[in-house]
């Protein structure tokens, strides 16, 4: 709508990836992500969207990993609509059908510094017994019609999921003029911020 | 070894008899089994509580003494072994102690030794090997002293062997395999020892132990001796290696019998002791068991021999071994067993001799077994005889035992077979409501950070019994006296008497002072008072005094009779239980003193007695005297009433003097009491009776008798008891059974203290045992760090008895105050209770047993364990001093936060909004506990309400936290652009709904955002007259623009009800039908000839954005397309020209059409195409965008976009021969002519998804330049032409496919579903439309519609004969033919808006007919009513069509039946249509509607081609009301009569000149870079054209008008045609205009003629002419 060449935003910088994942009962999968954000939000650089790579477990090993990078920076003008990680993870079920094996979502950490976070996945269920079988036998889960869904909270309430498994993803944040901007984003290390600040004056002036 | 192999028989033969005998006196067994059990019990843990065995009785118990010390003796011999080896032997000793043949049992015993000895040897070896190799030397002369043993040893085992071989080292070949294995093993253990052994000595030895080191030093030396060799072996390994000795000194032990005993022979040997066994046998049974032993022993030889030689072996290379299959067969059934599965024998698996019986044959029950397969049972069978013991694992029948198979064949769960009916209450599931838990989350705020740690500590000090059950009598009485001392000591310190003497004393004095003074100076009032004050109050002192005294005297008298009773029962008893001691001090007093004082009181008591009586007999005389007058005034009055009577008998004695009667009234007085009993019956005043004077002497009386009776006699002396503990008690051997009965329990039972903190055990205090006084002491601290908020401490006192422990006693300890810090809080006494009831056989009293001191049982009285605990509850003080207690504002606060105390009160508490006054009151009526800590929020703001004002706010605040998340005021909210741009997003206001990146500081926001929101505010209350151009119709503008707002905002809010579909995609099960039609498809041709559309995956809208929508529209092909006329410029050459006909027409084309579709102001065109039947077949894709980047399904169903499909010829003219280049090239122009257009709403394509059909093009009534007149005479084509229609045949949808928002309009239809019909007609549609549906769900039925006020009504009931204008009417009276067709236009001249645009959540919103002429806009279904009507009105056979049609989709359409047939018009063109016209736009009839019935179409096939319209014949037509539901009498819903108004011609004027201003304007501003020049004297020209057009309703009049123009305008080429429009707005006409791209004509000497006509019917409806055309001089 207008442009915001001028006007003053702060700015979040996503750096981390997502690790990997935990799910017990299932191998060879794969991984997409996307943001979802608010009206005052736009990506300024990086990928919004992103899909990893397929992998297996190892023998030893009962995870799986991606360590698929995320590097995104957002701009923003108010902190309402912060934006969301959306991962949707996707396999091959027994025969071979690339099926959804969840979906989950996490709002970007707050506050700067390295975050963990492990994202619990889920996946809509049929909505009977019946559908059920004919949607594992013929390859066609229940998918929601937008991963974005699982990053709202209206209109779930008319859907049944089950739990499936863990992607942990890790973060690390950046911002900028968040403080300047009136939004402190609590315990962060007064005296970096303060130098940090201080260096953007200077480059300022 | 013949010998032990038949010890081994025997054995075998005695355990077989003892099973028989324990398998048959099962009985007897269990009986004797239970009793010594029992009595084992009792005399580990005498428990008090035994059975009523006689415990007098002398004999009995010596002996069970005796027997108790011998057991005692052995147990703690028992107790020094391993838990293991205890266990043993507790569970056979009873056994053994019992059974009738002992010796056996105990064989039993050994045998299940006998197994281990394998296991034990082979730890021996292991241990060998870890012996340090300086030990050599021992080891060598250890071997050799075994390998002597062994010897001996085996000469004997040879006869048991026999098939073993006989060499020397006889040994099973397998079992030398294996010790050939390990001794490589050991090997190669031992490589690493030599190499350092002086290294690893030290290590080594150390770890045996210490004795170890003794020989082993000894060894160094030189060789020990077999003694000290057989010591090192016995000693030094006990306690390390248990087990490993065992073997070596069972080997010992046949010769050196019971001197050295290991611990578990020891065990053994004991056991035959006692059992006093045959020695011999014992001997044997030892014998045997070590010789068994013997033959493992031997791998130790082995092992020893290999230290010899292992030198060699270190650099010995040998071959691989190889273990042929056999000998690792062998090897294998060495270590491993199958268990066969053939079926064991019976005489195997039963005592030898015994055949097996069948419980069942013999009649007894046997329970079912449960199915194991017969290879399984065999299977273990076979394992379990393997056992030793095995065979007690079978029954007498030689089975398995085996309990019976408890699986039942039914289910014993009573079936539910009633689903649908209702269930038995009692099996109906209750719903209960989740309780929440109460303790979570009771966090104090700021606890978690580390300055908040509070602390409590909790001083459990002790603990006193104030009763006990394990109290004797005397110390019942002994608690009493203590309590009774305890009380005189409080009273004597408080000195109550003594305080009030002296008061009562002083106010004497006072008293005869004031008398005194009182008597000299007379009385005055205040002195008076002052005095009776005085008096009252040195009686009440008085009375006070008294009742002390008298507490003071019965106080010491139950003292000493407390102490009398402790005395006599001490005497009695002949033992002291209780150190108490009571000396009475006696203290003498001088007599005559003693008793002047004692006189002295009492006079003056008496004194004073007297003076008050005298008082209150002063008063009651006056009260006396009161009544007594109150009593003559009414007897008075009473006797004036009597004189009255009299007068009136006597009416004649009138004469009497006033004097006679003064003298009777003087009379009658005296005899007043002779009055009152003359009428009883009469109510009236008592008289009252004099008081009686009070008597002195009784008076004197009493207090004398008072006084002896609480007052110490004068002369008596004070008697001061005085309690001590200095008595002795009485040691327990001089007391009786039952008392030491009792101390010993007393000994036994120790106490502790759980503490709770909120119901949580936090920790427990050491226990401590009760000592002969009772009282406990555990002197103990707890800090207890606390997190939560405290609810509650609670210590609960335990009594333990052993290892059995119960719940005496709970206490609850206050929270204590914040203030409270350890160190300055006093401990506390609080007494405790419980009502458990004990009762005891010996001397104990229990507790809750009625107990008697008296000697005949009377005055029975019930003791209660109760007593005192001595604890103190106290906030920490950490370092520094700093108490760690939660501060105050918080403790509330944290209290609150349970759920449990969710009152109002206390939230609303912090900003003090209640009465203060109500809740006090409150909390006096409840009678709130002060020292629950759930109530010090409410007592702390009590108290600080009533010592300060709290001024309480006669207001109340529903959100009363609201103000506390405020981050900013609400004026500074109102002001700030930035907050009003988010909230305005925020309710998704339409114009914000979107806004992307509202500007985080204030200053970036420009006002200019905030301009078309306010404007449109501004226009909510002016009309815009400019844009409307007519008052009337931005009224109604106004009104509909205000529906669409509300319908819109309707949408919104059911944008958020999302349905599954709308979330989830999930693959619908397909359905065996269409699973059989899969496969049929399987045999399909694979590109079959006519390939059928498939169905499109549906998308729902709100995931798209800008961009993701396409419209498609494919333009198939065109028919009967205008052609051009040959141009002339002079009419008389057209004769030329047709004679040149057949040649032109050969030579010139006829027209060249191409189709532009434009959308969204976007324009797209085919190629060009020749001819008037075109076949263009292109696909052309336009992009959508919706309204504000907004894609969901409201906002898309209200998109008022249309698409415009445009025929355009292609007209190629030369500019005009070039002189220069003549030769080489021709410049030529191309213009486009506008042929005619389709306009299709967006809004119909979204909701149907797709189009497809061929469309009736509107072409202007005029074109010029252009005939329909083909050139070809073919018949078709003439009959075509005469239909007098272009066709153009489109495809259009949506890509990719939208779901319409179907689901919201059922939604809110179901929402409003609110109706004034009856409900049985309701029904009645409902089934009817299903049915319907059901059937045909192709054909449309409706029977209900809702109308404006959102109610459902029947349709039928807006079917009514309505009247048209009058005007129509009287224009041909003669024709009704004309006035038919009159009214038809007239209808289809008002304004038609699809439900989806102005409606679009009530699809059949339908209007009555003054309202459709009010609003002046509807849908087909409003227009198709109205014609309805008015046909009805003319007289006409009218139905509504209710069906569908091309390209409106679900529509009405109306029927008329006349004597030529049956007509379908077509209300929004007002054009009409023969039952088999082919072109008829109606594709399906599905249900017709008049004012009675409602019939729906079940005939075959819909199209109105093949509808047979009689709606009398049932097989075709289905009537709603029929004779099973007649029809109710429904009443219109329309109004009876229309009024029209007539318009204002000036007005219409007006507006025409101002839309001709606007278009010209427009044209103007399309012509960006051209001048655009006006050619006045065609527009007036045309201008008279337009009222003829009107005049003839668009009939064909082009020729004449051609003519006539071309006449006029000699050399122009012309081209143009007049448009015509219903009038809603300019905007339409604007786009329509714009549309025919007549202003694309950019040739420099062209010329525009634009002329506008209005011409206006009743009732605002307008009808609007445009012409307009092109001139280019030729």
């Amino acid at each position: 709508m207008e442009t915001t060449s001028n006007s003053s935003v702060f700015l979040l910088t996503v750096n981390g990836q997502i690790e990997g994942a935990n799910f017990p009962d299932y191998d060879n999968l794969y991984c997409k992500y996307c943001y979802v954000y608010g009206h005052d939000w736009a990506p300024t650089t990086g990928l919004e969207e992103g899909i990893t790579q397929i992998t297996s477990k190892s023998s030893q090993s009962h995870k799986l990993i991606w360590n698929f990078p995320l590097e995104t920076t957002f701009k923003s003008t108010s902190p309402s609509g912060w934006p969301q990680l959306v991962v949707s993870v996707y396999g091959p079920d027994i025969f071979g059908n690339d099926v959804v094996r969840g979906y989950g979502a996490t709002h970007i950490p707050f506050t700067p510094g390295q975050h963990i976070r492990t994202i619990p996945m889920f996946v809509p269920e049929p909505t009977w017994r019946l559908q059920k079988f004919t949607g594992w036998l013929l390859g066609r889960r229940p998918e929601y019609t937008d991963p974005k869904v699982v990053a709202h909270g209206e209109g779930r309430e008319v859907t049944r999921v089950r739990s499936q498994g863990f992607v942990t993803v890790s973060f690390h944040i950046m911002t900028k003029d968040m403080k300047r901007m009136g939004y402190d984003t609590g315990p962060t290390n007064s005296s970096t911020v303060q130098s940090a600040t201080s260096s953007q004056s200077r480059d300022v002036q | 070894m013949a010998a032990s192999s038949d010890i081994r028989e025997k054995l075998r033969k005695k355990r077989r008899a003892l099973q028989d005998t324990l398998v048959k006196n099962k009985n007897e067994d269990d009986i004797q089994a239970l009793v010594p059990s029992a009595k084992f019990n009792v005399d580990k843990q005498p428990t008090a509580m035994k059975e009523a065995e006689g415990s007098d009785e002398d004999p009995g118990e010596t002996l069970r003494r005796t027997l108790r010390a011998q057991r005692e003796k052995r147990k703690t011999k028992l107790l020094e072994q391993s838990f293991v080896q205890d266990e043993d032997v507790g569970e056979d000793s009873p056994t053994e102690y019992n059974s009738p043949n002992e010796g056996p049992s105990s064989r039993v015993d050994d045998s299940v030794v006998f197994t281990r000895p394998p296991t034990g040897s082979q730890r021996g070896v292991s241990v060998k090997s870890e012996q340090p190799s300086s030990s050599l030397h021992l080891d060598t002369f250890v071997t050799r002293h075994l390998q002597e043993k062994l010897r001996a040893a085996r000469s004997k085992a040879e006869s048991l062997q026999q098939q073993e071989t006989s060499e020397d080292s006889s040994e099973p070949v397998s079992r030398l395999q294996r010790l050939k294995d390990r001794d490589t093993i050991t090997r190669f253990d031992r490589k690493a020892h030599p190499v350092s052994s002086g290294r690893h000595d030290d290590p080594l030895t150390l770890r045996t132990r210490v004795k170890f080191r003794e020989p082993a030093r000894r060894v160094e030396k030189d060789f020990p001796t077999a003694e000290e060799a057989y010591n090192f072996f016995t000693f030094n390994y006990e306690p390390d290696q248990p087990s490993k000795p065992e073997s070596k000194s069972r080997k010992r032990q046949k010769q050196r019998d019971g001197v050295e005993e290991d611990e578990r022979d020891e065990n053994g040997q004991e056991e035959a002791e006692e059992e006093e066994e045959d020695e011999a046998e014992e001997d044997n049974q030892d014998q045997n068991e070590f010789q068994s032993e013997e033959a493992p022993l031997v791998r130790n030889e082995d092992d020893l021999f290999v230290i010899d030689h292992s030198p060699q072996d270190f650099v010995e290379v040998r071959k691989a071994e190889y273990v042929g299959f056999k000998t690792r067969v062998q090897r294998e059934r060495e270590l491993l067993f199958t268990p066969s599965f053939l079926t064991v024998p019976t005489s195997v698996k039963l005592p030898e001799n015994t055949k097996p019986r069948f419980l069942e044959d013999e009649g007894l029950y046997v329970g079912q077994r449960p199915a194991v397969s017969l290879t399984n049972e065999n299977i273990s069978e076979n394992r379990v005889l393997k056992m030793a013991e095995g065979s007690k694992w079978f029954g007498d029948d030689g089975k398995i035992l085996a309990l019976p198979d408890p699986i039942k064949e039914s289910s014993t769960r009573p079936p539910l077979f009633h689903m649908d009916e209702e269930l038995d209450p009692a099996l109906q599931t209750v719903y209960r409501k989740a309780i929440k838990s109460q303790y979570a989350n009771l966090y104090i705020a700021g606890a978690t950070d580390p300055e908040g740690d509070y602390q409590l500590d909790v001083d459990v000090s002790g603990l006193i019994f104030s009763h006990h059950p394990l109290f004797s009598r005397e110390h019942v009485l002994a608690s009493r006296l203590a309590q009774l001392y305890d009380q005189y000591l409080s009273r004597q310190q408080n000195n109550l008497t003594g305080h009030l003497t002296e008061k009562l004393n002083g106010l004497r004095k006072a008293l005869r002072n004031m008398i005194r003074i009182h008597g000299e100076q007379g009385s005055s009032e205040a002195l008076q008072h002052r005095i009776s004050e005085y008096s009252l109050e040195v009686r009440n002192t008085r009375q006070l005094r008294d009742l002390e005294q008298e507490k003071d005297r019965t106080l010491l008298r139950s003292i000493i009779k407390v102490w009398k009773e402790i005395k006599s029962l001490r005497d009695f008893q002949k033992y002291t239980n209780t150190p108490f001691k009571l000396f009475l001090r006696r203290e003498n007093v001088d007599r005559a003193l003693d008793e002047w004082e004692y006189e002295g009181e009492i006079l003056k008591e008496v004194l004073e007695l007297e003076a008050e009586s005298e008082e209150q007999y002063q008063k009651k005389l006056a009260e006396f005297n009161k009544q007594l007058e109150v009593w003559k005034l009414w007897r008075k009055k009473q006797k004036a009433k009597r004189k009255k009577k009299k007068k009136k008998k006597k009416g004649q004695t009138q004469d009497d003097t006033e004097e006679d009667e003064e003298e009777q009234e003087a009379g009658e007085e005296e005899e007043q009491d002779e009055i009152e009993s003359e009428d009883p019956f009469e109510e009236d005043p008592v008289k009252p009776e004099v008081p009686e004077r009070p008597e002195v002497d009784s008076l004197e009386r009493w207090v004398r008798e008072k006084a002896s009776r609480i007052r110490r006699k004068p002369g008596e002396p004070i008697l001061i008891p005085e309690l001590s503990t200095s008595g002795g008690i009485t040691a327990s051997d001089l007391c009786p059974r039952a008392e030491v009965a009792r101390r010993e329990d007393v000994s036994r039972r120790s106490l502790f203290i759980k503490i709770l903190y909120n119901y949580k055990e936090v920790s427990r205090t050491d226990s401590r045992s009760l000592s002969t006084d009772f009282r406990v002491h555990f002197g103990q601290i707890f800090n207890l760090k606390v997190l939560n908020c405290p609810q509650s401490i609670n210590l609960q006192v335990f009594e333990e008895i052993g290892s059995s422990y119960s719940l005496l006693a709970q206490v609850f300890v206050p929270v204590p105050d914040p203030s409270v810090v350890t160190g300055r809080a006093p401990i506390e006494e609080i007494e405790f209770s419980s009502n458990q009831h004990v009762m005891f056989d010996h001397e104990g009293v229990g507790s809750d047993v009625p107990l008697s001191f008296e000697s005949d049982g009377s005055n029975k009285l019930t003791l209660l364990t109760s007593g005192k605990l001595s604890c103190c509850v106290s906030w920490g003080v950490g370092e520094e001093g700093v108490p760690l207690a939660p501060p105050l504002s918080q403790h509330p606060a944290g209290a609150y936060r349970g759920p449990g105390h969710l009152d109002a009160v206390s939230y609303i508490g912090a900003s003090g909004l209640y009465d203060m006054k109500k809740i006090g009151e409150w909390a006096i009526q409840s009678r709130l506990d002060p020292n629950d800590p759930k109530n010090t929020s409410i007592m702390h703001l009590l108290k600080v309400a009533t010592s300060g004002e709290v001024a309480a706010p006669d207001y109340f605040r529903l959100e009363h936290l609201q103000e506390e998340f405020n981050f900013v005021s609400d004026e500074e909210m109102e002001r700030s652009k930035r907050f009003r741009l988010l909230r305005l997003r925020n309710q998704e206001v339409p114009e914000f709904r979107n806004y992307k990146f509202v500007p985080l500081l204030e200053r970036e926001i420009s006002d200019k955002v905030f301009q078309d929101y306010e404007k449109r505010l501004r226009e909510g209350e002016t009309i815009d007259t400019r844009q409307h151009l007519d008052p009337h119709r931005a009224a109604v503008a106004k009104y509909l623009q205000q529906i669409r707002e509300s319908v819109i905002n309707r949408f919104i809010h059911t944008k958020h009800h999302y349905q599954l579909s709308d979330l989830v995609i999930e693959e619908e099960i397909p359905s065996i039908g269409l699973l059989g039609i899969n496969l049929f498809k399987l045999a399909e041709s694979k590109r079959p000839l006519k390939p059928q559309r498939k169905e499109r995956k549906k998308v729902t809208a709100q995931n798209l954005s800008d961009g993701d929508i396409r419209l498609l529209v494919n333009v198939i092909r065109a028919h009967n397309i205008p052609i051009r006329k040959p141009q002339s410029s002079k009419p008389g050459q057209s004769s030329q020209s047709a004679i040149q006909g057949s040649d032109w027409y050969l030579s010139q084309v006829q027209v060249r059409p191409f189709v532009e579709v434009s959308f969204q102001r976007t324009v797209l065109q085919t190629t060009t195409a020749e001819g008037p039947n075109p076949s263009w077949n292109e696909e052309l894709q336009l992009p959508f965008n919706a309204p504000n980047g907004d894609y969901s399904t409201g906002s898309l169903q209200s998109v008022k976009d249309e698409v415009f499909i445009n025929i355009f010829d292609e007209v190629l003219y030369e500019t005009g021969p070039s002189d220069k280049s003549r030769a080489t090239s021709i410049h030529t122009q191309i213009e486009k002519h506008w042929l005619g257009s389709v306009k299709i709403p967006f809004s119909t394509i979204y909701s149907q998804s797709k189009i497809d059909g061929a469309f009736k093009v509107n072409t202007p009534a005029v074109l010029l330049g252009y005939s329909r007149e083909h050139g070809s005479t073919s018949v078709y084509d003439q009959w075509q032409s005469t239909q007098g229609g272009t066709f153009i045949r489109l495809f259009i949808t949506v890509e990719p496919q939208l779901v319409p928002g179907e689901s919201v309009r059922e939604k809110i239809k179901e929402a409003e579903f609110n109706s004034q019909e009856d409900e049985r007609l309701l029904q009645a549609s409902e089934k009817f439309e299903k049915h319907a549906a059901g059937g045909y769900p192709d054909r449309p039925c409706i029977t209900t519609v809702i109308d404006l006020s959102g109610k459902t009504v029947f349709i039928t009931r807006y079917i009514r004969p309505l009247n048209p204008p009058q005007e129509f009417l009287d224009a041909f009276p003669n024709n009704p033919q004309e006035a038919t067709s009159l009214v038809a236009r007239y209808v289809s001249l008002i304004p038609s808006l699809p439900d989806q645009v102005s409606f679009s959540a009530t699809c059949d919103l339908l209007s009555t007919c003054d309202q459709f002429l009010t609003l002046l806009a509807g849908d087909e279904q409003e227009h198709a009513v109205l014609l309805c009507n008015y046909f009805l009105f003319l007289g006409k056979k009218a139905w509504l069509i209710i069906g569908t049609a091309i390209p409106e989709g679900p529509t009405a359409y109306v029927l008329t039946h006349e004597q030529s047939g049956y007509f379908i018009w077509n209300p929004s063109s007002g054009q009409f249509y023969e039952k088999g016209d082919t072109f008829c736009p109606l594709q399906t009839v599905g249900c017709l509607v008049n004012a009675d019935n409602v019939w729906f179409n079940i005939q075959k096939n819909p199209s109105p081609l093949h509808t047979n319209f009689d709606v009398t014949k049932a097989k075709m037509w289905k009537p709603f009301f029929s004779r099973s539901f007649s029809h109710p009498g429904l009443s219109s819903v329309q109004p009876e009569e229309l009024v029209y108004r007539q318009t204002d011609k000036a007005a219409a004027a007006e507006l025409q000149d101002r839309v001709e201003k606007i278009l010209k304007e427009k044209i103007m501003e399309w012509r960006p870079r051209h001048p655009t020049r006006w050619n006045r004297y065609c527009n007036t020209t045309l201008k008279q054209f337009l009222p003829k057009l009107e005049l003839s309703r668009g009939q064909d009049v082009a020729e004449g008008h051609r003519v006539e123009l071309q006449n006029l305008l000699g050399d122009y080429r012309i081209s143009g045609f007049p448009l015509h429009l219903p009038f809603s707005e300019v905007g339409p006409i604007i786009e329509a205009v714009h549309s025919t791209g007549v202003h694309n004509i950019h040739s420099s000497n062209v010329e525009f003629a634009l002329a506008v006509y209005i011409h206006p019917y009743p009732n605002n409806v307008l009808s609007v002419w445009v012409y307009l055309a092109s001139l280019v001089r030729t």
